[in-house]
């Protein structure tokens, strides 16, 4: 009964975790690094400008896609449904402005009104995973996996399985226009990237997620509004897939029936590989948009390194694979 | 000077009854115990003092005035604070972090990290707590959680603060430690509210204590003019008495489970018993006794640091069930929803799981003779149940338990674990359950019965108290209640455990 105030704790060892947990952030830095000297070894038009503008510019639509999921992710929650949405938002605002010779619904509604409706139809796809998820406490899982669905079969009824084409200059804008010397999608993405940062780092709001993430009874015990806070993360998140439908729409000129059918495996893979755990309340966006750019120049390099067409997905799989290996042995932790 | 009162609570979820009309009020600067068995509405109290739910009826005051309405969460936080059994530290973030969720320092409408570490040092020197701030929170022992948690209910600017067990998961130089703490703050005039199953913790903290009993105040009473026994007896009232079983005395029979120096850190240490053929051994203690893991670790669910469980002759490989099956034993585990039973197979495949080799050849299960099976069963258990085909989850929790015991002893095990047989069984399930057991040990099974119920074990031949990981005394037939009790609570084990202490 000798108890001096003072606990007689082991004295905890703060600057090296700090590092530590730094470290965990810029884990994939060398592997980009790597990457870049095996490219440049493979083919010396790897470390052209063009070419690492045009690796860029083909993550921009992916990035964006990460960037909604790692969010979503950190804070405990899932969306399959992104890669429907890619596809669905600019193809419903296509529709509803361009005549219906090219496959428009009839409406021709100025073309002015396209980006906003395209960004609203995203918002709205992301309120609607809420209310099935938050309201009436349904799966995240397979929640967005029917609304996955859905939203695929909208955008094909809706069109009759057409590409869209004449798509108005102020759509194609976007995806084409040049900013000092990048390409503005590049520009976006890099800014919204930052953006993302910022707020999850020093906003209140940015903590909260990782807070429901990390234990969600007690960010609500510390009177953190946690519905409403995932509530405008998934709205967030349909956000950031509508917009990237747009870049990619202004990039390839047209909306496709598939367009971004299959990249919700690439876009965990990238998360995954970033470090953002599936369990929620760990990981950084830096490390997610790290996870884009490794995946992005592994592809490149394959593509460069003459690897045959119809090998390049099964040989991107097995490195996929490969790489969240490697992140599970660097993090020491099981992912499930 | 009264720092918080509750009168005339009643609160009732469907057709249970959580509180009835029981009530508690504190004096500032006071540390007043909180006791009751499982059950007595002790966490609904908690619950209804801290504004996380409303009384149906009575009401709550603090400092003489009446409680803010339920959404003023800041209001109810300024007033009451509390350490909730179950952490409510978020492990991936930092200590700083956690100690300031959700009210951050911003400057410019920016976090301030530099700041908030700042403060959550100095918060934390202020009440002693040597812990970084920048420590992830998750690489915290249970004990330095529990301080974080404390010194982030302090900065609120409450003055009332409740501990919900806080002890449960410390161990004794720890439990000390926090003692020492709060006597320092109730120095400083810091009002307790303190909830433990350990009564030797409530004469060593505390000045007053309240009793509830099924969901009622007992009584109110300064600690020093209540001795040890009329505590015990207001907590446990009038104990039933259930009618036993004939059943002849079993001392001769070969040892079936033969437990030596088991030892688990953390959970039990140096654990020896045995069990003969045909006797009924009970093992009590409470919920961080460790008799649990004890049970968990001869089932093979766990396995044990050091030691060795020999059942009927064999020693099975340690941690494997299968292992312990095969050496005959029979095993009931704790939570039949979350280790016993599949809900939505049916009564007969639930029944037949652990005999599915009698069932047909070269692993295949026959149908028909699953069903033979489960209808057997379900006579000789007496299994309300509209046929074998149902699924368990339609049962009754008596019956669902049934269906568990008939297949533990579907097996004819040599020995057989039950843990917390009658847990959550009503009064009839529960003399039928016990007198299955009993007609088992008549028939020449071993039977250690895990309980932190007496009534569990009444039948018992003799009965083992497991205290802080440790057997602390050993009862044969006939043994008083109150001292049984006594000791689960650690007030018998007081002398050796103080002791302990004061080294």
């Amino acid at each position: 009964m000798t108890g001096t105030p003072t606990v007689a704790t082991a004295p905890a060892k703060p600057r090296p975790r700090l590092r530590l947990a730094r470290f965990r952030d810029l884990a994939l830095v060398p592997a980009i690094v790597v990457l870049l000297v095996v490219g440049a070894i493979i083919d010396p038009v790897f470390l052209s400008k063009a070419n690492l503008v045009n690796v860029l510019q083909q993550q921009t639509e992916l990035s964006l896609l990460v960037l909604a999921e790692a969010i979503i992710l950190i804070a405990g929650k899932f969306d399959l449904s992104l890669e429907s949405t890619i596809g669905l938002a600019p193809a419903l605002a296509l529709g509803l402005v361009i005549p219906s010779a090219s496959h428009g619904l009839g409406t021709e509604w100025p073309t002015a009104l396209a980006i906003p409706l395209c960004l609203l139809t995203g918002a709205v796809i992301g309120a609607f995973n809420g209310l099935l998820i938050l309201r009436f406490r349904l799966s995240a899982f397979i929640v967005t996996l029917g609304m996955l669905i859905v939203l695929r079969g909208l955008q094909i009824g809706l069109t009759g399985g057409q590409n869209l084409f004449d798509i108005p200059p102020s759509v194609l804008y976007l995806g084409n226009a040049t900013w000092l010397g990048l390409p503005a999608s590049i520009w976006i993405c890099a800014i919204l990237f930052a953006a993302g940062i910022l707020a999850l780092s020093f906003l209140r709001a940015g903590r909260a997620v990782y807070a429901i993430g990390g234990n969600v009874d007690a960010a609500r015990a510390a009177g953190i509004r946690t519905d409403r806070v995932v509530w405008i993360v998934l709205i967030i998140g349909g956000l950031l897939a509508a917009l990237a439908g747009l870049l990619m729409t202004g990039r390839l000129g047209s909306v496709a029936a598939a367009q971004g059918q299959g990249m919700i495996f690439t876009v965990f893979a990238a998360a995954v590989i970033g470090g953002v755990s599936l369990d929620g309340g760990k990981g950084t966006l830096f490390g997610a948009l790290c996870g884009v750019l490794v995946l992005g120049l592994i592809n490149n390099i394959l593509t460069l390194g003459g690897v045959s067409a119809q090998w390049i997905q099964a040989i991107y799989g097995a490195i996929i694979l490969a790489a969240l290996i490697l992140a599970r042995l660097t993090s020491g932790k099981a992912q499930d | 000077m009264t720092a918080v009162t509750a009168e005339n609570i009643t609160k009732r979820y469907g057709a249970t009854t959580a509180l009835d009309h029981a009530g508690i009020a504190l004096t500032t600067g006071e540390t007043h115990a909180l006791v009751g068995r499982n059950g007595a509405g002790k966490s609904t109290l908690v619950s209804i003092l801290t504004g996380l739910q409303r009384a149906d009826t009575g009401v709550v005051t603090f400092d003489g005035e009446p409680a803010p309405p339920l959404a003023d969460r800041d209001g109810w936080r300024q007033r009451v604070a509390c350490v909730y059994q179950k952490s409510t530290i978020i492990p991936t973030l930092t200590v700083g972090e956690n100690l300031f969720l959700n009210r951050q320092q911003s400057r410019r409408g920016l976090i301030d990290w530099r700041g908030l570490r700042r403060r959550a040092g100095e918060l934390l020197d202020r009440y002693g707590v040597a812990i970084d701030p920048a420590t992830v929170a998750g690489d915290l022992t249970v004990e330095q959680g529990q301080l974080v948690e404390i010194a982030r209910a302090l900065s609120f600017g409450a003055r009332f603060i409740i501990l919900d067990e806080p002890t449960a998961r410390l161990d004794a130089a720890a439990i000390e430690r926090l003692f020492e703490r709060m006597r320092d703050l109730r120095a400083s005039g810091v009002t307790f509210l303190f909830i433990s199953h350990h009564l030797q913790e409530v004469y060593e903290v505390c000045q007053r204590v309240t009793v509830f009993r099924d969901a009622r105040h007992v009584l109110t009473a300064p600690v020093d003019e209540l001795p040890h026994d009329d505590l015990v007896r207001a907590m446990t009232g009038d104990a039933p008495v259930v009618a036993s079983a004939a059943r002849g005395h079993a001392n001769d029979g070969p040892v079936v489970l033969d437990v030596r120096g088991l030892t688990l850190a953390d959970r039990y240490e140096d654990v020896s018993l045995e069990v003969r053929a045909g006797e009924m051994v009970g093992l009590i203690g409470s919920g961080s006794s460790g008799k649990n893991a004890l049970a968990q670790t001869i089932a093979g669910l766990l396995r044990a640091d050091g030691g060795t469980v020999t059942i009927a002759g064999t020693t099975p490989r340690p941690g494997s069930v299968p292992g312990a099956l095969d050496a005959g034993l029979g095993y009931l585990p704790q939570d039949r929803h979350r280790e016993g039973l599949v809900p939505l197979l049916s009564v007969g495949e639930n029944a037949t799981m652990t005999i599915t080799k009698r069932l047909g050849p070269i692993g295949i299960a026959l149908p028909a003779r699953r069903r033979e099976a489960a209808t057997t069963m379900i006579d000789e258990y007496d299994i309300r149940t509209s046929g074998p085909d149902q699924p368990v989850s339609g049962l009754s929790g008596g019956n669902a338990q049934k269906v568990v015991l008939a297949r533990a002893l579907a097996s004819d095990p040599k020995a057989l674990v039950l843990v917390s047989p009658t847990a959550g069984v009503d009064v009839r399930s529960k003399q039928s359950l016990l007198a299955a057991v009993a007609k088992a040990a008549a028939a020449g099974t071993g039977v250690l019965i895990v309980s932190d119920e007496l009534d569990d074990v009444r039948d018992c031949d003799r009965v083992l108290v497991m205290f802080h990981g440790r057997i602390v005394q050993a009862a044969p037939k006939g043994w008083d209640d109150a001292s049984l009790i006594g000791a689960v609570e650690g007030v018998r084990a007081e002398s050796s455990h103080e002791e302990g202490l004061k080294e």
